[in-house]
Order: structure tokens, then sequence, then C-alpha cells
């Protein structure tokens, strides 16, 4: 998220596209938060700590170490 | 972009392709059913279904919200829309749906109606207040995840003091259709599928939580992991289904843990809960009468009730005869097995609902999946 807007809106970059959706479903979010946008409203944010728990865990469990991680990264 | 590009990473998916290989157990089989039309587009786009071994199937479910609308509806809208004084808003992929006899909003458009494409139901409450001396209708369908939004352009429009706007409720509850899918008489007449696991729904289960889903694993016996829209998340989700159907188990697994919790959005759940209550029944492409599977505005907010504001009367409405939307939303045929695929339907000129949003399984199949048949008979 860019910016918060006053009525419950807020600006956001999808995919390089700004616009502007309702935060009005979403209790606690601020700038730089990621959220799930949905028909113009953000669901949900994402969870930073589990986001990455869950990429450590496809890493393990996939058998890659972190160095060649980095690599497969774009 | 952050949060997806990590979760595309092709190496990873070919390392838990290897372990779904080496884990599941020869002459058993995995009928795997991806509720939801997101994942139906992911495993159509992502190539998924290539990476999985032969015993292992995914069943496309019936989770695209337009696919589901019977055509009486689309019909009802038709009717709404050519009423002078309406204008009837509605998401873009409604209107290439097909109603009675070829009818559909593009072509009512077409002949004049005024039919707006909006993107969010703020769009709508914008045009109503902008343009007072019309009758602005919101074509409302969609699951969990589109009912907050109609529900919030509601409590906007009624703290304007909007009078001429009104919704067009069609929205639908997931957990009603899956329990369709397992025991509802009318599927098992029409033919049903055996599922051995349920790839549960993310956008849908950010809103409800995983709790809506521990009663079909317990009463029923069948596993759900709830996952995300990335092909890993979708191969993670297979790998621990597989392993649950390996070990007897049948729990509830959170694979989407970065958005989706036991309990879901609190705020949406009180925002649905305040302005919709549920219908005793309400009629599915593919599925049929399911028992209170969707929802109605409550007598409070009956003023912007358009059933009511325009007497609308259900109408019935048949499909396309030769079109077996029914039979591939219940997992029963794969798109190519209808007569219609390819050849006199395709997205540019759908005759059934599954062809017409990117969600459903035949504009699925279409825009990835044929290319793979063509490899195939190749070969």
């Amino acid at each position: 998220m860019n910016a918060i807007l006053p009525d419950g809106m807020a600006r956001v970059t999808l995919s390089g596209v700004s616009m502007e959706i309702s935060i009005a479903l979403v209790g606690d979010v601020g700038v730089g938060d990621y959220v799930i946008v949905h028909v113009g409203y953000a669901l949900a944010r994402i969870d930073p700590e589990e986001a990455e728990r869950t990429l450590s865990l496809m890493r393990e469990g996939g058998l890659i170490g972190p160095s060649e991680m980095m690599e497969a990264l774009p | 972009m952050k949060y997806i590009d990590e979760y595309r990473d092709g190496r990873i998916a070919q390392t838990f392709a290897r372990q779904i290989a080496g884990e599941v157990k020869a002459g058993a089989s995995y009928r795997l059913i991806e509720f939801c039309g997101g994942h139906t587009h992911a495993i159509s786009r992502f190539g998924i279904a290539d990476l999985l071994p032969a015993n292992v199937r995914m069943i496309h479910g019936p989770g695209c919200p337009v696919c589901v609308l019977p055509v009486g509806r689309i019909d009802m809208a038709i009717g709404l829309a050519i009423r002078p004084e309406v204008t009837l808003c509605t998401y873009g992929d409604l209107m290439r749906v097909p109603g009675s006899q070829g009818a559909s909003l593009l072509k009512t458009k077409a002949a004049g109606a005024d039919i707006r494409m909006v993107y969010s139901t703020l769009d709508a409450v914008r045009i109503a207040e902008a343009e007072p001396s019309r009758e602005v209708v919101f074509f409302a369908i969609g699951f969990e995840t589109t009912t907050p939004p109609t529900a919030l352009a509601i409590r906007l429009a009624a703290a304007k003091g909007l009078k001429n706007f009104s919704v067009f409720c069609n929205h639908v509850l997931t957990p009603a259709a899956i329990q369709s899918i397992l025991e509802s008489p009318e599927v098992r007449t029409l033919g049903r599928v055996r599922v051995d696991g349920f790839i549960g729904p993310s956008h849908v289960s950010t809103i409800i939580g995983t709790q809506p889903y521990e009663f079909f694993a317990e009463e029923f016996g069948k596993p759900v992991v709830v996952t995300g829209f990335e092909p890993l998340d979708v191969l993670q989700a297979i790998l621990m289904l597989v392993r649950q159907v390996n070990e007897g188990r049948h729990e509830v697994e959170n694979q989407y843990v970065r958005a989706v919790t036991r309990d879901g959005n609190a705020i949406a759940k009180r925002e649905v809960a305040e302005f919709f209550e549920p219908r005793k029944s309400f009629v599915w492409r593919g599925l049929g009468v399911v028992p209170y599977s969707g929802l109605r505005l409550k007598q409070a907010y009956a003023a912007f009730d358009a059933e009511l504001r325009f007497e609308l009367a259900d109408a019935g409405g048949e499909d396309n005869p030769a079109c077996e939307c029914g039979a591939i939303l219940r997992g029963v045929k794969t798109p190519t097995e209808c007569k219609l695929f390819g050849k006199l339907c395709t997205p540019d000129t759908p005759m059934g609902s599954c062809m017409v949003s990117s969600e459903g399984a035949c504009a699925a199949h279409w825009t990835y999946g044929r290319f793979r048949d063509r490899a195939r008979s190749a070969a």
C-alpha cells in the first residue's frame, strides 16, 4: 500500500497499476503492507512472518539450499 | 511482484513434483477436487497437472461464481436491464454469460439497454449518487469474497440516503456447495464423482477462515487443505493431501497461513450478517436446488432489494441442451467430453457459462490445457 486516503480508502500498486481501493474490510493496515485485493476491496493483509515461514518450509521441503534458492529467484 | 514471484519458483515446483511422485502409493488413486475457480485457472495456467503422477487426478469444482449462476437469474437481470428507468451495474465477466435463447447482457446493451460494467460496488453507488433520476441496480453475484463489498455498498447508500439504489442479490455460500457435492440427492442422481480430498479456496477462506471446513473433514471423512493461488502453494497442498490420504487422516490443514486464519475476517463476517440472511434454497447451474446456499437482503433492508422493488418473479430458463456445464461443474465430465467444446463453444462465442469466466473449467482448458492434449496426441 502506498498511501492511506480519507473515507476508508487507500492507494495501492497492483502489478504496476496504481489504483484506489477500499480498506474498510481490513482493520489495521498501513503504508508498506501487502494486501489481497478483490473487486476493489482489501480482503486480508499478508502476514510477512508467516509468508517467510511458508517459503522456508518450501525451500527445506524442496531440499534446495539457501544459496541455490537465491539464484533461482528472479 | 513480492509475495507472488517467489511462489512460482520452477525448481522448487520440480522438487515438490518429485516428492509427490515418491509418496503416492502404487495402486492407490487420489482424486482431489479444487473447489475454487481461481485454483482451476492456476492449475491449467501453470501446467500443474503435468507435474503429477497418473494416479493423482485434479477434479475441477463448482467454485466459479459466474459459472454456477443459473440461466433464470441471467434472464431476470436482462428483464431488469430492459426497463427504461433502470441502469444495471454488473461485474464485467457477467456480460457474456448466455441466458435463454442466446441472449446476454452484452447483446442487451448493444440493443440499447443501460448496462454498465463496474469494477467495484462503490462505482455503482457513485453512479446512483451522480444520476438521481436513474434506478441504479447492482447485479450482485459471487461467493464470500464479493458479499462483504455488496454489504458495504448498501451501508454507504443508506448513509447517503440514496433512494435510487438497489441490489439484485445472487450471493452464494461455499460450504453449502461443498456439502451438496458430498451428499445431495440431486447430485447423486445426476452422477457424482468420488472425492478423496479437497483443496480449500484461497480468497474465500480469508473471509470465512478454516473453521467451516472442519465439519466436512469430520462428517464426511475427507481431508481439506486450504491453500494459496500460486503454483508452489497448490503443489504443497497436493503433497499435504497425499500424506493425509496415505495416513488415513481427514483433517483441515492450512497451507495459506500468510493470509488465512481459523476464524477469518471478523469485520467482513459482521457486515454480511448485518445485511444478509440465508434463502431456504437457491438454484445452482450444475448442482440444482441447494438448500440454504444463497443469501438475500434482510427485511430491515428490503428497500434496497431489487427483487422486491421491481417485483421480479423467478424465471426458469434452460441451458443449451448440448452444453455439459452441469456435469463439468460437478466434476463428472471434463471439458473435452462436451461436444460443443472448442467447436461451437469458445471464449469468443460461449454457449455455456464454464467457457465465459477465466475461472471456468472450459475457458481454462481452452486457454492452456488444450495445448497439452495436442502435444499428447502428437506424441
